[in-house]
Parts: structure tokens; sequence; C-alpha cells
């Protein structure tokens, strides 16, 4: 069961038009296709329901794909489902520990149960990293609900995977654990580790990931890269406070799109950034100058990631968003 | 021996599978080994010291002995259902059992594992029963090869059985309505605590279709040579049931029944 190690870059996973209707008739995954890099970090968001945990789950061999086909490191992980899931670490979304179990011992026995020798050195190094070595030895059912999150992701990380898949590892997490949680995902991405989350917070997603997938309905809607996608979608927008308030706005500036708010007391002008950078700014402010209009302050605005993720959700169902590569 | 093992399968898996199941049994320890203990001493007092005081000899064996064979069939029935049933509905009903459905591990592999932990148990505490038979009666036994053969037959094929019923229970009452409601009667049908020779015609051509009454004939032909039916006949019977639970759990996996949605 030895794996040759995936070159960092190269693709580790590919999900090909991976479908799931459920036994009631419901499809949660609809021909989604995805590749991911090895070494990459993926976030998906997508509101309740939309399939985030489906998808993982089908991955990970807990779900059965009902079409479609899913290759880890190259291999399909139906047929050989040994060699793939012996490189996935999964951490749930719903937080299931056996109660009497200890920290050590519930953590063995991940790692034997995916196949490795018993290597306590290697344990050791995983629970301490997740700052649970003093806990090693107490009862699953004495942690906190943060604690045993942590022994999830320890158990995930027993046998050495090379991909992580977190189910919103930071749900119900506190800010201080939540920031341990991402220094831990940084720390796995510099060994190499690739890493698949699902998360509700927004600026989880903008934090850490590299690129983004929104699902939605089953759907893949959206894949790109973190950064394209906030220059691509994201609006900008110019506010300018007028000195003398305006009663309507001078054909001049008609072209620009520009609002006015209702007591004249300013302008408003939203425009989308380019791959390239260029806009009208220099424009609009020339000919605000022409048309003698003066403003005592002036400031932009970009849209985060959460307002571009409600943008997208809100649109109907199965219409693919304009420009998205997916 | 464990690196060539695991060349050929997941061994780690079904060490840690087995190793998980029977560290659940030691923290009951004493509780595990006085039960049976104490069960069987009651049979012995109740049944043995007040009924057998009226029933010299069954088949010319004394009473006491007769019906240590049925004990011990008793035990290895509930025990192995209910250590199996309860070892993979628990993880089923707390969520737990993802761990094993993402772990690369076979059908055999898992089946080694929760089956070979919970017929383990069954058969230790079938063994206490016999050495604590053994206080109050001069144990005698035939083939002692052939009755370890029918108490592992019989652990094996009724932890199979008993780990498809964990699967298939989707709450408590399903999981503890087999057992009372039909392996209890049987047993107690089966000619554990008395000879079918005893009952009129009609009834006892009726318990010839009761299946333990097999498994218990046979299993007392290998301490007494006494038996209902012909020993080959139970041997087989107990081998086809093993045969068709494995083919069931292998039939639960492909198809991912109540395991995979
Ligand atoms: N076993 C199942 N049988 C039938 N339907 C299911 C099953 N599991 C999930 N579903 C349905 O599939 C859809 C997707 O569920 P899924 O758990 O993948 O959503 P999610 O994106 O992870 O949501 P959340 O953010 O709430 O975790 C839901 O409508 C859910 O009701
Ligand atoms: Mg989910």
């Amino acid at each position: 069961m030895t794996v040759i190690e995936p070159e960092v870059g190269s693709t580790i996973l590919s999900i090909q038009q991976l479908s799931k209707v459920y036994a009631g008739g419901f499809a949660a995954l609809k021909s989604v296709s995805l590749d991911i890099k090895a070494g990459e970090i993926i976030a998906l968001l997508g509101p309740n329901g939309a399939g985030k945990t489906t998808l993982i789950s089908t991955i990970c061999g807990l779900v059965q794909p009902s079409s479609g086909r899913v290759l880890v490191a190259g291999h399909d992980i139906t047929t050989d489902y040994r060699i793939t899931r012996s490189l996935i670490g999964l951490v749930p979304q719903e937080l299931t520990t056996d109660s009497f179990e200890t920290v050590w011992n519930t953590v063995s026995f991940s790692r034997g149960l995916f196949g490795k020798a018993p290597d306590p050195a290697h344990i050791e190094r995983v629970l301490r990293s997740l700052s649970l070595w003093d806990k090693k030895d107490n009862m699953l059912r004495t942690l906190s609900g943060g604690m045993k999150r942590r022994v999830l992701i320890a158990k995930a990380l027993s046998h050495e995977p090379r991909i992580l898949f977190l189910d919103e590892p930071t749900a119900g997490v506190d800010v201080s654990l939540r920031k341990d949680m991402w220094a831990i995902v940084s720390e796995l991405r510099e060994s190499g580790v690739t890493i698949i989350l699902t998360t509700h917070y927004i600026e989880e997603a903008e934090e850490i990931a590299d690129r983004i997938g929104v699902i939605n309905h089953g759907e893949l809607i959206l894949v790109e890269e973190k950064r394209a996608l906030m220059a691509k979608l994201g609006k900008k927008q110019l506010e300018l406070e007028l000195f003398d308030p305006l009663e309507a706005l001078p054909a001049s500036l008609a072209p620009f799109g520009l609002e006015l708010s209702a007591n004249g007391l300013k302008l408003i002008y939203t425009f989308e950034t380019t791959e390239s950078g260029e806009n009208n700014i220099s424009s609009v402010l020339e000919a605000l100058r022409e048309a003698g209009i003066t403003f005592k302050d002036l400031h932009t605005s970009q849209s985060s990631l959460e307002e571009i993720f409600v943008g997208l959700v809100n649109q109907p169902a199965s219409k693919p968003v304009q420009g998205a590569a997916i | 021996m464990s690196k060539l093992l695991s060349n050929v399968m997941n061994y780690y898996a079904v060490l840690a599978i087995y190793k998980f199941e029977m560290a659940r049994m030691r923290r009951t320890l004493l509780q595990s080994i006085v039960t049976p203990v104490l069960t069987t001493s009651l049979y012995f007092i109740v049944f043995g010291a007040a009924i057998g005081s009226r029933i010299q000899e069954v088949g010319g064996v004394g009473y006491g002995a007769f019906i240590v064979p049925g004990l011990i069939m008793l035990s290895l029935l509930t025990n192995s259902i209910s250590n199996a049933s309860f070892g993979i509905y628990f993880p089923k009903f707390s969520g737990t059992v993802y761990e094993v459905l993402s772990a690369p591990v076979s059908t055999l592999e898992v089946v080694l594992g929760y089956v070979g932990a919970a017929a383990t148990k069954a058969i230790i505490l079938g063994l206490i029963i016999l050495a604590t038979a053994g206080f109050f009666i001069e144990l005698r036994i035939a083939h002692p090869f052939i009755m370890l053969l029918f108490i592992v037959l019989t652990a094996l094929s009724f932890s199979l059985f008993g780990f498809i019923l964990g699967i298939w229970a989707d709450n408590f009452e399903k999981l503890s309505i087999v057992p009372a409601l039909v392996i209890t009667p049987l047993v107690f049908l089966g000619g554990s605590f008395y000879s079918t020779d005893m009952l009129p015609p009609l009834w006892q051509s009726i318990s010839l279709m009761n299946p333990v009454l097999y498994l218990v004939s046979g299993l007392r032909w290998s301490f007494y040579e006494i038996s209902e039916v012909n020993v080959w006949v139970s041997l087989i019977g107990v081998s086809v049931f093993l045969v068709i639970c494995l083919g069931v759990v292998y039939a639960i996996f492909r198809t991912g029944y109540r395991l995979r949605p």
C-alpha cells in the first residue's frame, strides 16, 4: 500500500461530473466538477443544505455517488479505495466521539484503522501541535466542545494524510480557538497537506483559502482564486461629500451613472474593477471640476466576500454566474 | 508477521477494531464474569437440584450434566448476538461509525474486527459456564475437539447474525426484540433443558423445525454422545447458517444498506 508522494502543484483531487441523488429522490449534487492541486487550500461556501457535506462525504466514502467519478492522486475512489482513503483525513461536521475512550487511545485507534503501524512519536507530535498533550489521558466525555473538535482533527491527522477535509472546523468555536485553527491550517499547508474546508464564516475563507468555491442547490456555481474573485466581482464605490447641495445631476455627468443622495449632498459612483485595473475615476473627477462641483471629502469602499457571496446565492438556481469560471 | 500480514490486508485496522471492542468488555470485566457464573449456579440450583431430584436421568445422563450443553448454548447465542449487535449499532447511533466507513478497510476486515471480538467474548463466557458447571457436576466430554468446533462455529455465526441485526436496527427496541422474542424462546423450546423424546409425537416433529435444537443436540453429542439429530446434520446446519450470514453482510456492504446513503 505504498503511495508515491503527490508533487506540489499537480492535481491531487479530481472531481468529475459528480452527482448524488439521495434515496428519497433528492438531488444533493448536480454534476459537480473540480480539480484541486496538491498543497492548495480551498474553501467551500454555501448556505445550509447546499451540498457541501454531501460532496465531502462522497469523496471520503461515506456516501455513494450516483454518477460521475472522483480521482485522488490519480486513483479512483471506488475501485482503489484502499489507496485513496489512506491519503485522506476527514474532520466531520458533527462532533462525534466515543465518550469512554481516552484521547490517546482514540487517536491511536484512528492510526491503526487507516492501516499505519503504531508510531507514538507521531501521535505525540499531533497532540502537542493541537495543545492536547496534557489531556492525553482524559476521557473524551470530560473534554469541552472545542477540545473535542481538536481531538477529531488529531484523529484525522493520525495517519499522516495528504488531503484533509475540514467540514466546518470552526462552527461553535470561540474567537481564540478559531485563530488557533487558522494557525494549524497554515502549519499543515507548510507541510504540503492539501486542505478542503467548508465554512459559513466568510472572513475565514478570506483569511486562509487560496481558492474559493461556492455551492448552492447542489451546484458548484463558482470557483475562483480568492484574489481574482474579490477583484472581479468586488464592486467599488466612490463617495463624494459635497459642499453645496445639488438639485439634479448636471447633464455632463450622465454617462458615468452617478447617484445623487436624497438630500443632494452626496454623490455615489459605483464601478467594477477590471483585471487590468482600468476605471473612469479620473474622468469623473474631471467632469465634476468642469461642472464646478466641489467636494469636501471622499472615500472608496470595496464589497467584502460576504456581500459577493450573498449576491451569488440569491440568484436563481441553475443559472451560472456570468463570467465565472466553473 | 505483522509486516507480512499488512501486505495482504489492513491488519492494523482489524487489530484496532478488535482491541477497541475487547476494551469495551474489559471495562465491565467483573460484571462480564460474575453474570455467567451466577446465572449458571442459579440454573443448577433451580433446575439441577429441584427438578433434577425428580428427573433422575435423561438418555443415561444425570439431569445436571444433561443441561450443561443447553446452558452453554443459551449463553453463546444471547451473548454473540448482543455483543455484535451493540458493537455496530452504537457507533451507528452515535455517529462515530463515520471513521470506519471512511477508512481503507474491506468488508472482511470490518467483520473480522467486530465479529471476531464479539465471538471471542461469547466463547470466553461459554467456557466460564463450562468451568462453573464443573463445580456442580462431574464433567465428561467425549469429543473435546468437536465441542470446541461447535462453540466456535455457533459464536461466529450468531455474532455475524447480531452484526446484521445491529446494522438493520434503527432503534433500541428493534435491537432487543430479536434476542428476547426469538432466540430465548427457541433455546427454551429447543431441548436445552429436556429431551424432545419426552414430548408427544406432534411436538417432537414441530421441535425439529427449531434450528436451535440442532445446535443443542450437536453440542450435547460432543459431551455425551447422545443426540436428537445426527451430529453431522448439526454441523452442516450451523456452517450453512454461517455462510448465509456472511453473504448477507457482504451484500450489506456492497449496497451500503443502512450504512452508506
Ligand atoms: N442521508 C440523506 N438522505 C436524504 N437527504 C439528505 C441526506 N443527507 C443530506 N441530505 C440532503 O441533502 C442536502 C444537502 O445536505 P448537506 O448536508 O450536504 O448540506 P450542507 O451544504 O453541508 O449544509 P450545512 O451548511 O447545513 O452543513 C440537504 O437538503 C439535505 O437535507
Ligand atoms: Mg454540512
